[in-house]
């Protein structure tokens, strides 16, 4: 039977981003890792090409993270107070793509680091792994304006991911990506036009626009996640009909999010209903990053090894 | 895809006779594209006109019901490709298998399993919605024992799979009254199957790998004056059948391509490892299968795939909200810390998770704001000190806290004054972000 054509013809495709340089590049990294290219609906091939596969970068935390429950703090253990250590065994162990530095130690509250500190962690995680590193602040605009500088200029050369240019603060992260050659996050709370309005003005700053990837703040399975993924949809098709200032590709903070949910974190004896935490936690931590990946998601921040290896299995299936 | 007032021109008699009270037949055929007139208002329209038009006004999906009574299950009828652009009308239908090789002892056991899968969240019951017998035996007997005993001891809506004709005969003839969907039609057997979804009236589904061939059989089957049909498409994995489900609801919608136009299923039943199989099980829930079946019966595994679906499903247009009423996190008393905030349910499950997170036991109190979140609220005229006062005199706060202090979020900081005159309490304000909770308690309580 004569099947009618559902191809669609987009005129635009997602920019595509190579994170970390090689030593020929004039970095010290063993592997890149280039994100974005899409030319279709997420994995939908008979529109255009795929583009990349989505990575996964685990995150290390410069700061103990006591609040996490023991079936998070288990794997990592023998490593937790040592960020360098803690990367390796993500990247060795657990397969992770990228490595996500957080700098949670320079907030007030958790040990105010100084950035010469912070910078040192920078220099000792980049050292420690081969691949390429995001690198997060503590989300308190004057610190990170003051850290990310230091950090910044420690990382010079290796190209990598930083996080992040807001609204009301994206000047100084701005200035200091495009003095080192880092490419940048421009991030929104879950509103597609500010979204845009932030790639405005860091474009206007001269930053280059095969630089940035966009973070629509995530929201986790059960908790806001249809909002997330009807946005970041929407960011694809945008990019897809010819928005050059939505083209990018986009990171999501599927750790984070889903270990806040009471279905990830409760104890067994709470919840018994629910099952054991061992499967529960992990679950829905893969089914939150799985969910997204699926509304075109190009980078997940991400905890749990186990989830990690569930995600892996599920982008290989997807871009086999 | 509704027809254009000019394919419908096409199918007048073009005599402009002015009969239907229209100038003319082009516009008459305008208003009727506009859902202004009728084809019954034109006397002369042919019977083969006519029935052209009735199936073209058709939805391009076709809504079809599996099972009886309250737990029926209704699937199709979907407009739109992305859930922004208006909603996903029907939720996807969960359904969990159950073999026939299962001794009597396992099969209740895993039947009592099946009928538990029933979960709350965020305020609202979720659960499964039908139970897939597999004819994995290969015996008749079998296959209608099994049916049997779960159409009798479950009230979920029934799948029969077996590409046997006389298995499947045998399983309708003990449990064709719960109007079951029948599944394993292929090419081979197509003709006997589709002479039983007849004489029981039950629904149909059409199981091939490819496009081409599943359009054939939802035509033979639509030939033999089945409507009520589903289409398994079963492709090489989940690539494949998310290009597969994408196509079919596609064709349905932007083509108008009627054997492609009703809803689908997908079986996910051959994962070996039960994280891949609720993963793709919730990727083809998302991305457009009406049914999908899966085996995993742990709560651990269902309970996730049931949540992507009620997000998935929600109207985009219509914020949801939580009941305004006092919520207590952890054990507070009567000195416990009273949270404000807005009855968005996003809003409010952040504020509830941080202060979770900081271990003080708190009293929260949305306010109703029609499901606004802070800033818009407040930019709306929505919350207000008259709105808080109204919400804290119903919630009886008084009766809860001995205090008389007020934790309002810190992007309303504005309010202070006025919420401070209003109420007579000291009002305390707390951080922009619900990330800055657990810290602000622990230091300001
Ligand atoms: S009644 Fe029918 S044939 Fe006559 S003008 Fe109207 S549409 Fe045309």
């Amino acid at each position: 039977m004569a099947l009618p054509v559902v191809a669609e013809k987009w005129s635009n495709s997602v920019k595509e981003l190579t994170i970390g340089a090689t030593q020929a590049e004039g970095g010290t990294r063993e592997k890149t890792v280039t994100v974005g290219g899409a030319k279709c609906v997420p994995f939908i091939e008979c529109d255009g090409e795929t583009g990349n596969r989505p990575a996964i970068a685990m995150d290390v935390l410069d700061y103990v993270p006591n609040d996490w429950p023991d079936i998070l703090r288990k794997p990592i253990e023998d490593v937790i107070d040592e960020p360098a250590k803690w990367a390796k065994k993500c990247v060795d162990e657990f397969g992770a793509d990228l490595i996500c530095l957080k700098l949670d130690s320079i907030h007030p509250d958790k040990g105010d680091k100084s950035p010469e500190e912070a910078a040192d962690t920078v220099k000792s995680v980049l050292e420690a792994v081969n691949v390429p590193l995001i690198i997060w602040g503590c989300e308190l605009n004057d610190k990170d304006n003051q850290v990310m500088p230091k950090v910044s200029e420690a990382a010079k050369g290796e190209k990598c991911l930083m996080g992040y240019a807001a609204q009301d603060n994206y000047k100084v992260i701005t200035a200091v990506c495009l003095a080192d050659g880092h490419s940048i996050i421009t991030q929104a709370p879950l509103d597609i036009n500010i979204g845009k309005q932030v790639n405005i003005l860091v474009s206007e700053l001269g930053f280059p626009l095969d630089r940035i990837v966009m973070f629509q703040s995530t929201g986790a399975l059960g908790y806001g996640i249809e909002y997330t993924y009807s946005i970041q949809e929407r960011e694809r098709l945008a990019a897809l009909s010819g928005d050059n200032l939505m083209a990018f590709p986009v990171i999501s903070n599927v750790g984070f999010e889903a270990w806040r949910a009471k279905e990830a974190k409760a104890k067994d004896e709470d919840v018994a209903q629910w099952g054991a935490q061992e499967d529960r936690g992990p679950m829905w931590e893969t089914i939150t990053a799985t969910t997204l990946i699926q509304s075109g998601v190009d980078i997940v921040r991400m905890y749990h090894p186990k989830a990690v290896a569930a995600v892996k299995k599920y982008i290989d299936e997807l871009t086999s | 895809m509704a027809l254009t007032g000019l394919d419908i021109f096409k199918l007048l008699p073009k005599t402009n006779c002015k009969k239907c009270g229209k100038p003319t037949c082009l516009a008459f055929a305008m208003q009727m594209a506009q859902k202004k007139a009728s084809i019954d208002e034109c006397p002369d329209v042919s019977e083969e006109s006519k029935s052209q038009l009735g199936s073209a006004s058709a939805p391009p999906i076709r809504l079809v019901t599996i099972g009886k009574g309250d737990k029926e299950v209704k699937i199709g009828e979907e407009n739109v490709l992305f859930r922004h652009e208006e909603k996903f009308y029907h939720p996807t239908a969960v359904a969990v298998t159950i073999d026939d090789d299962l001794d009597d002892g396992a099969l209740n056991d895993r039947l009592a399993k099946i009928n538990a899968l029933k979960f709350v969240r965020v305020g609202t019951e979720i659960e499964i919605d039908m139970v897939a017998i597999i004819n994995k035996s290969g015996s008749a007997d079998k296959f209608a024992a099994a049916a049997k005993t779960v159409s009798e001891n479950t009230a979920l809506s029934l799948i029969l799979s077996s590409s046997s004709i006389d298995n499947m005969a045998a399983a309708l003839a003990v449990c064709s009254d719960k109007k079951p969907l029948i599944h394993g039609v292929n090419s081979t057997n197509v003709d006997g199957m589709a002479g039983l979804a007849k004489v029981d009236g039950c629904p149909i589904a059409v199981s091939a790998s490819t496009l081409d061939e599943l359009a054939e059989l939802s035509e033979k089957v639509k030939k033999d004056g089945l409507e009520d049909i589903v289409l398994d498409y079963a492709g090489s994995g989940l690539k494949d059948n998310l290009q597969g489900l994408t196509s079919i609801r596609r064709a349905a919608l932007k083509k108008s391509f009627r054997p492609l136009g009703y809803p689908t299923m997908s079986f996910v039943t051959n994962c070996d490892d039960p994280y891949q199989e609720t993963a793709n099980a919730s990727a083809y829930l998302a991305k457009y299968s009406g049914i999908v079946v899966v085996n995993g019966i742990e709560p651990w595994q269902i309970m996730p795939l049931l949540t992507v679906r009620q997000n998935i499903y929600t109207d985009p247009q219509k914020p949801v909200q939580v009941e305004s009423k006092l919520y207590e996190v952890g054990q507070p008393d009567e000195n416990a810390p009273l949270l404000l905030t807005t009855n968005f349910s996003l809003t409010y499950y952040s504020v509830e998770g941080e202060v979770e997170g900081s271990r003080v036991s708190s009293y929260i109190l949305p306010v109703d704001t029609e499901g606004t979140s802070v800033l818009t609220a407040y930019s709306g005229d929505k919350l207000n000190e008259k709105v808080v006062k109204k919400a804290m005199e119903d919630a009886k706060v008084e009766d809860s806290v001995k205090h008389r202090k007020l934790i309002i979020p810190g992007l309303v900081a504005i309010m202070s004054a006025k919420l401070k005159d209003e109420l007579g309490w000291e009002i305390l304000v707390g951080p922009k972000e619900a990330s800055g909770l657990s810290a602000f308690l622990k230091s300001n309580w």
